[in-house]
């Protein structure tokens, strides 16, 4: 806080009055309130997202791409398929989002245990190659047909996730996205693939010479990842936009990194950061308004969390042993031979 | 006439290959010294964005190109040396840390853009790179506009693969950036310093990760717009690991992923009526395709992405 101060102040502005437009903006009223929530919905899915990955030692950079290719099925569902209750059609709706991120995701994964191309790179370009192809749908096969803007037609009313607080744009997903946090927690920590999950991410060799099977969880682990990212966008799509556009995102998916990064990859710590993350991002809309403080200063903040918190661990000697260990023995599997492919980086 | 018309093409397609393959050859070249002293920075492409912003800022400040590209090249420095910082002295994860400066590069960048130039449309004009043609030698047929009517970053970008070859494979400076990336432990033993080391190709690589920047925002555009750098410094490290981790591979790969943006550029022009989103695809594509079709024939140096301490 006192720096993002600082970086007001530098830049000639007002940091009391910035400060109290982003209070204002984001709990400031119930309305306020509901807009933080909102926008912390798409965060803790894109935090759950990178979450899933990180568990399993994997970068997963693609929230975004996934996010996108989420929404794209989730508004095709939404659009497409008519007549159906709401009980019927929602679900569905919410399944087609979570498949698109899925499946975008489980590409980097099947790169990565197939060829050992580095996930941090193929979710990057993959990324641009969803963001191109949803523009490609909605100015092109998707487009709605009247007026030229270039979205698609609204989803069906049976598919919209409701609005669940009077006077707020509050919508189901924010329960939705609790239950993800719930599974997140049971799956890791409550099933037998969710430890096996763990184990590779942090001692592939161990895992291997305890029989598990790296592949396969690296595959499970992109597959989760990609579908959280997917339900980032589906939620958005069918609680808050209801029709499929560019640049519907505005950057939810690299926000999720900080999220899941300031949470320590923990439940409550990815509902907690991702809250925080919504009040800047709906407080900073506010602060840009009225003292005209530009929203991208929440990534300056962002990039200053995470160092702050790489930071912190490390001053910890417990920490940084933890850290140390994990990352020889990380090494130690690098080092032999075949599976060196699996743990590429960089 | 048809022949004509080819050769035309051909010429023209190479061209746009050397200046689309520049800013990922700098960047990959500077890489390539980073990644084998044992650290791995993916922090490159927030880097490239700063870089390119402070270049049309000191351009624009100052009046000249080259007060931008010094700029640049000196706030690069600072992230290189913020990120050695972390990853070198504090032993932060590195791919964390390099997450953490992409951010702070798009955020800087952004915020910086915004206060200074405004969100108004109006580009104030700025002095950028002008194309130097080699005198006599840009009067070759064919290969003298290919090879030598480009601007300077072109001509610095290519020669420094030979200089980066030198530097690494013969000088007692490269030995020991390839001993500290292989087994800094042995390295430490005969008294090198490794975190000097590091600190050094960090920083180093990082400045030339700001001149790939501003060659973008001073060169291939003359103005800087939000997120420009697009991926590049993605492509920069692909082209590292597909490059084997050699100044020479880095340079092959680096033509490479600049004639997938050649072709689509190429493409576009010709107007074959494919969907434009999809020619913008083509160089992430490529990326993904080479790094799955080559990867497994690649090794990192031994300690890659590992921080170094006694003990």
């Amino acid at each position: 806080m006192a720096v993002g101060a600082a970086i007001i102040r530098f830049m000639g502005l007002d940091p009391v009055s910035a400060y109290r437009a982003l209070v204002l903006g984001s709990v400031g009223n119930l309305n306020a309130v509901g807009e933080t929530l909102v926008k912390a919905v798409p965060l803790m899915f894109t935090g759950l997202s990178f979450a899933f990955a990180f568990r399993c030692g994997l970068i997963n950079i693609g929230a975004e791409g996934q996010l996108y290719m989420g929404g794209l099925l989730s508004v095709c569902a939404g659009v497409f398929i008519k007549g159906l209750p709401a009980l019927i059609h929602l679900p569905l709706a919410l399944a087609a989002g979570f498949a698109g991120g899925g499946l975008w995701g489980l590409i980097s994964g099947w790169l990565k245990t197939r060829f050992g191309a580095s996930e941090i790179i193929t979710t990057v370009m993959l990324n641009y190659v969803a963001i191109y192809f949803v523009s490609y749908l909605v100015t092109g096969p998707l487009k709605a047909p009247p007026g030229n803007f270039p979205h698609t037609e609204p989803v069906a009313v049976t598919a919209e996730l409701p609005r669940i607080l009077a006077g707020t744009r509050l919508h189901l997903g924010f329960i939705f996205a609790l239950l993800a946090i719930c599974f997140y927690y049971v799956f890791l920590w409550h099933t037998r693939e969710g430890f096996e999950l763990r184990v590779v991410g942090q001692n592939t060799e161990a895992a291997k010479y305890a029989g598990m099977k790296p592949s396969s969880s690296i595959m499970t682990a992109m597959f989760l990842a990609g579908g959280m990212g997917g339900l980032a966008g589906a939620g958005e799509i069918l609680g808050v936009q209801h029709r499929l556009m560019q640049a519907f995102s505005p950057g939810y998916g690299f926000d999720g990194i900080a999220v899941a990064l300031l949470g320590l990859n923990t439940p409550l710590g990815i509902f907690l950061a991702a809250v925080l993350f919504g009040i800047l991002r709906s407080g900073g809309n506010m602060m840009q308004m009225m003292v005209e403080v530009p929203i991208a200063l929440i990534y300056i903040i962002q990039a200053l969390v995470i160092l702050f918190v790489v930071a912190q661990i490390m001053a910890k000697p417990s920490g940084r042993r933890r850290l140390r260990s994990f990352l020889r023995d990380f090494r130690l599997f690098e080092a032999s031979g075949g599976a060196g492919r699996i743990g590429s980086r960089g | 006439m048809g022949n004509e018309g080819l050769l035309n093409f051909i010429v023209s397609f190479l061209a746009t290959d050397l200046r689309c393959a520049t800013p990922i050859l700098i960047a990959a070249l500077g890489l390539v010294f980073i990644e084998r002293s044992g650290v791995v920075n993916i922090g490159v492409e927030g880097t490239m964005l700063i870089g390119s912003l402070l270049g049309v800022v000191g351009s624009y400040m100052f009046g000249s190109v080259w007060w931008g590209v010094l700029t640049a090249v000196a706030a690069t420095a600072l992230i290189g040396a913020l990120f050695a910082y972390f990853t070198v002295t504090l032993g932060a994860d590195q791919v964390v840390t390099g997450t953490a400066i992409n951010i702070l590069g798009m955020g800087v960048t952004t915020t910086l853009n915004r206060l200074i130039f405004g969100l108004d449309k109006s580009i104030p004009p700025i002095d950028t790179f002008k194309v130097i043609s080699i005198p006599v030698l840009s009067k070759i047929p064919v290969l003298g506009s290919v090879l030598f009517q480009q601007m300077l970053p072109v001509y610095v970008a290519f020669l420094l693969v030979p200089v980066a070859h030198v530097v690494l494979f013969r000088t007692p400076f490269g030995l020991t950036v390839r001993s500290v990336g292989e087994h800094p432990k042995a390295a430490d033993t005969v008294g090198i310093n490794v975190w000097k080391i590091r600190y050094a190709t960090v920083i180093g690589g990082s400045c030339l990760a700001g001149l790939a920047g501003c060659y973008l925002s001073l060169g291939v555009l003359s103005f800087f717009i939000e997120n420009m750098v697009a991926g590049r410094g993605f492509i920069a490290l692909a082209a590292v690991i597909f490059g084997k981790y050699t100044p020479l591979g880095a340079l092959l790969a680096a033509l490479l992923f600049g004639a997938g943006e050649a072709l689509q550029y190429r493409f576009q022009a010709l107007g074959s009526g494919i969907p434009y989103q999809f020619m913008l695809m083509i160089p992430y594509v490529l990326t993904v395709a080479v790094l799955a079709g080559f990867v497994g024939k690649s090794t990192p140096p031994a300690s890659s992405g590992v921080p170094y301490t006694k003990e």
